[in-house]
């Protein structure tokens, strides 16, 4: 059964075109994310898919419904913003509690549902706190607790962890796919993070200017990607591209080449001066200039000894080089 | 900055200034208060004087509580700037919630056109404003008076909510949505706790000319029974003599609510007129 299926959806604002026939199905319990470039559109197409902005045309189907007059609050979803949005003007119980008390709810009942997603996200001891007397990340936990509380089918996430720091970013994201684990829910998540994407998702859709570029498990977007676009965006430190003509191929294509498949030795197929180095202890990241304009990066693993201004090779395995035509699709 | 503002020297002479500026601020009403005090000869023989044994007089009060109906006027005083306020502010907040909220054909225009008020002063459509209120029967009441201020005041009132309004997030609108608040509960429950600030700034620069107005009330309800305290005033100022005991005693309790209202409103002024600057 499908979750969510959207077909040809477009949205426009006033002349401005933001998504372009979009269409997408997720499946039941699926965890599907949303990457692409600032402005490419996945804010809106999440508010699309909530119903908090109607689709210029095309169609939103949740659970094989068709959902396009369906306010927000009857399509059984919930949303986690980037601003968390919690009521300042109520406690974090209020808070979760307030969807529950609309839609009708018994009060044993929301009471009951508050304590369980209060315990699992470790809020028990906040739960008569104002969102001003919290920290950014139990800010965080109390607006994942209120989409919780609300027992959705969908969950819809826009970039909800942009705002904390790295460390709790990390245990965040242990605790959103522990959720996806737990809960009986499709997930949608809005990223720019490569990390959360590749660790989270089930499926990754990555966007570019409100058009589909590629779907895809996380692997299929790291071995094959559909063009230059895709293959750049995903992957860090980013591929890197050599006009097929420098090793041998026909002119005018490229070759995209992941920087960990590459190595610095004597000899290899291409070779520069190294211009810059970082040391990061478990990988070295090595940039050449090999002429093109964009230096090479090579990520060599463990630490390197390598000083800028030196000569080095290039070598790497024709089986990990893809091809791509002049117009940027995959050969 | 902040070494600026530690340094004795500047935080004294900061201070002179502000204590300087009460001081002339504050005089004109300190002068009414202690002469409202004194009996007539004393007010024009030492105008600066305080009242002491000799000149003390409670006369002008005497005066005022026995002419016309005090108490009356200052109930409708009372009763006019309270019911104007709290239709401007939610009127006003309706209008600047719409337009700052919802995309609709004409929002632009819809705004300027609701703004163009400010800029046109009221009193100059009195005659066709007069003759309206005449064609319905409304002169001589207190309703007259609340529509024509409630009229005045929204201009201002739309075009500084709605301002502040465009500033609250839509994400917590949103989220209110997707919890089921109908847009009304999102309008009184979430967006206006957010915009008091600027809710008591507009009141108060609605309250102060609408408690001092003398034109309206002179031209729309000047019968006895719906005359306004400022008003109810002018029975003392005669062409040719004028009780000014009467006159300051007036005044002075006329200054009374006004000031009540006033601390009422300050504490979210303060804030409404900071909250740009210190985030
Ligand atoms: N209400 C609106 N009116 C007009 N244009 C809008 C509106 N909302 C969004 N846009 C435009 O739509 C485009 C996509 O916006 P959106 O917020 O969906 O981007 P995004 O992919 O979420 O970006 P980010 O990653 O920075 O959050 C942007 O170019 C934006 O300017
Ligand atoms: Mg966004």
């Amino acid at each position: 059964m499908t979750a969510l299926k959207l077909s040809k959806v477009c949205k426009s604002f006033g002349p401005v075109e933001v998504l372009k026939n979009i269409d997408l199905t997720v499946e039941e319990n699926e965890f599907v994310v949303f990457v692409g470039p600032s402005g490419c559109g996945k804010s809106t197409l999440l508010r699309v898919i909530a119903g908090l902005e109607d689709a210029t045309s095309g169609t939103v189907e949740i659970d094989g419904e068709q959902v396009n007059t369906v306010p927000p609050a009857k399509r059984g979803l919930a949303m986690v913003f980037q601003s968390y949005a919690l009521y300042p003007h109520l406690t974090v119980r209020g808070n979760m509690a307030l969807g529950l008390k609309q839609a009708g709810h018994p009060k044993d009942e929301i009471s009951r549902r508050i304590s369980e997603a209060s315990r699992m996200l470790s809020l028990d001891d906040y739960l008569e706190r104002r969102p001003a007397e919290l920290s950014g990340g139990q800010r965080q936990r109390v607006a994942i607790g209120r989409a919780i509380v609300r027992n959705p089918k969908l969950f819809l996430f826009d970039e909800p962890l942009s705002n904390l720091d790295a460390a709790l970013r990390l245990n965040t994201r242990v605790e959103i796919a522990n959720l996806h684990r737990q809960i009986d829910a499709s997930m949608i998540y809005v990223t720019h993070d490569q990390t959360e994407a590749m660790t989270l998702a089930d499926k990754i859709v990555v966007l570019r200017d409100g058009r589909v570029e590629q779907i895809g498990s996380p692997m299929d977007l790291y071995n094959n990607p559909a063009n230059r676009f895709v293959a750049e965006f995903i992957g860090s430190p980013a591929m890197n591209f050599v006009p097929a003509d420098m090793i041998g191929g026909p002119k005018g294509t490229y070759f995209g080449i992941r920087p960990e498949y590459a190595t610095h030795s004597e000899t290899g197929a291409l070779s520069g001066t190294v211009v810059h180095v970082e040391n990061l202890g478990a990988d070295t990241n090595i940039m050449v200039d090999i002429g093109t304009g964009k230096p090479f990066t090579i990520r060599a693993f463990g630490q390197h000894r390598v000083e800028p201004g030196a000569q080095t090779g290039i070598a790497f395995d024709q089986a990990n080089v893809l091809a791509f035509g002049e117009d940027g699709q995959r050969l | 900055m902040n070494k600026a503002r530690r340094n004795p020297f500047n935080i004294a002479a900061m201070h002179g200034a502000l204590i300087l500026y009460t001081l002339i601020a504050l005089f004109p009403v300190f002068v009414i208060v202690i002469n409202s005090f004194k009996s007539r000869k004393a007010i024009f023989r030492e105008p600066l004087a305080l009242p002491d044994a000799e000149t003390f007089s409670m006369i002008g009060y005497q005066t005022v509580m026995k002419q016309g109906d005090f108490f009356l006027y200052f109930q409708n005083s009372m009763i006019v700037t309270v019911v104007s306020l709290f239709f401007i502010l939610l009127f006003g907040a309706m209008a600047a919630f719409a337009l700052s909220e919802y995309r609709f054909r004409g929002n632009t225009l819809m705004g300027l056109y609701l703004a163009l008020g400010i800029m046109i002063p009221i009193r100059i459509g009195t005659v066709a404003i007069l003759e309206m209120m005449v064609a319905t029967g409304l002169v001589n009441t207190l309703m007259a008076l609340i529509l024509v201020y409630t009229a005045q005041g929204l201009p201002l009132a739309v075009f500084i909510l709605s301002e502040f309004m465009r500033q609250v997030s839509d994400d917590l609108k949103n989220a209110g949505r997707i919890d089921g608040l109908s847009e009304y509960t999102i309008f009184f429950r979430l967006v206006l706790p957010l915009v008091r600030p600027a809710m008591a700034t507009v009141a108060v620069f609605n309250m102060i000319p609408i408690w001092n107005d003398l034109w309206f009330p002179l031209i729309l309800a000047p019968a006895e029974e719906t005359k306004t305290l400022t008003l109810g005033s002018q029975v003392f100022i005669g062409q040719f003599v004028t009780d000014w005991n009467a006159v300051l005693s007036a005044l002075s309790m006329a200054i009374l609510p006004v000031m009540v209202l006033y601390v009422i409103f300050s504490r979210q002024l303060i804030r409404g007129i900071t909250s740009g600057a210190v985030k």
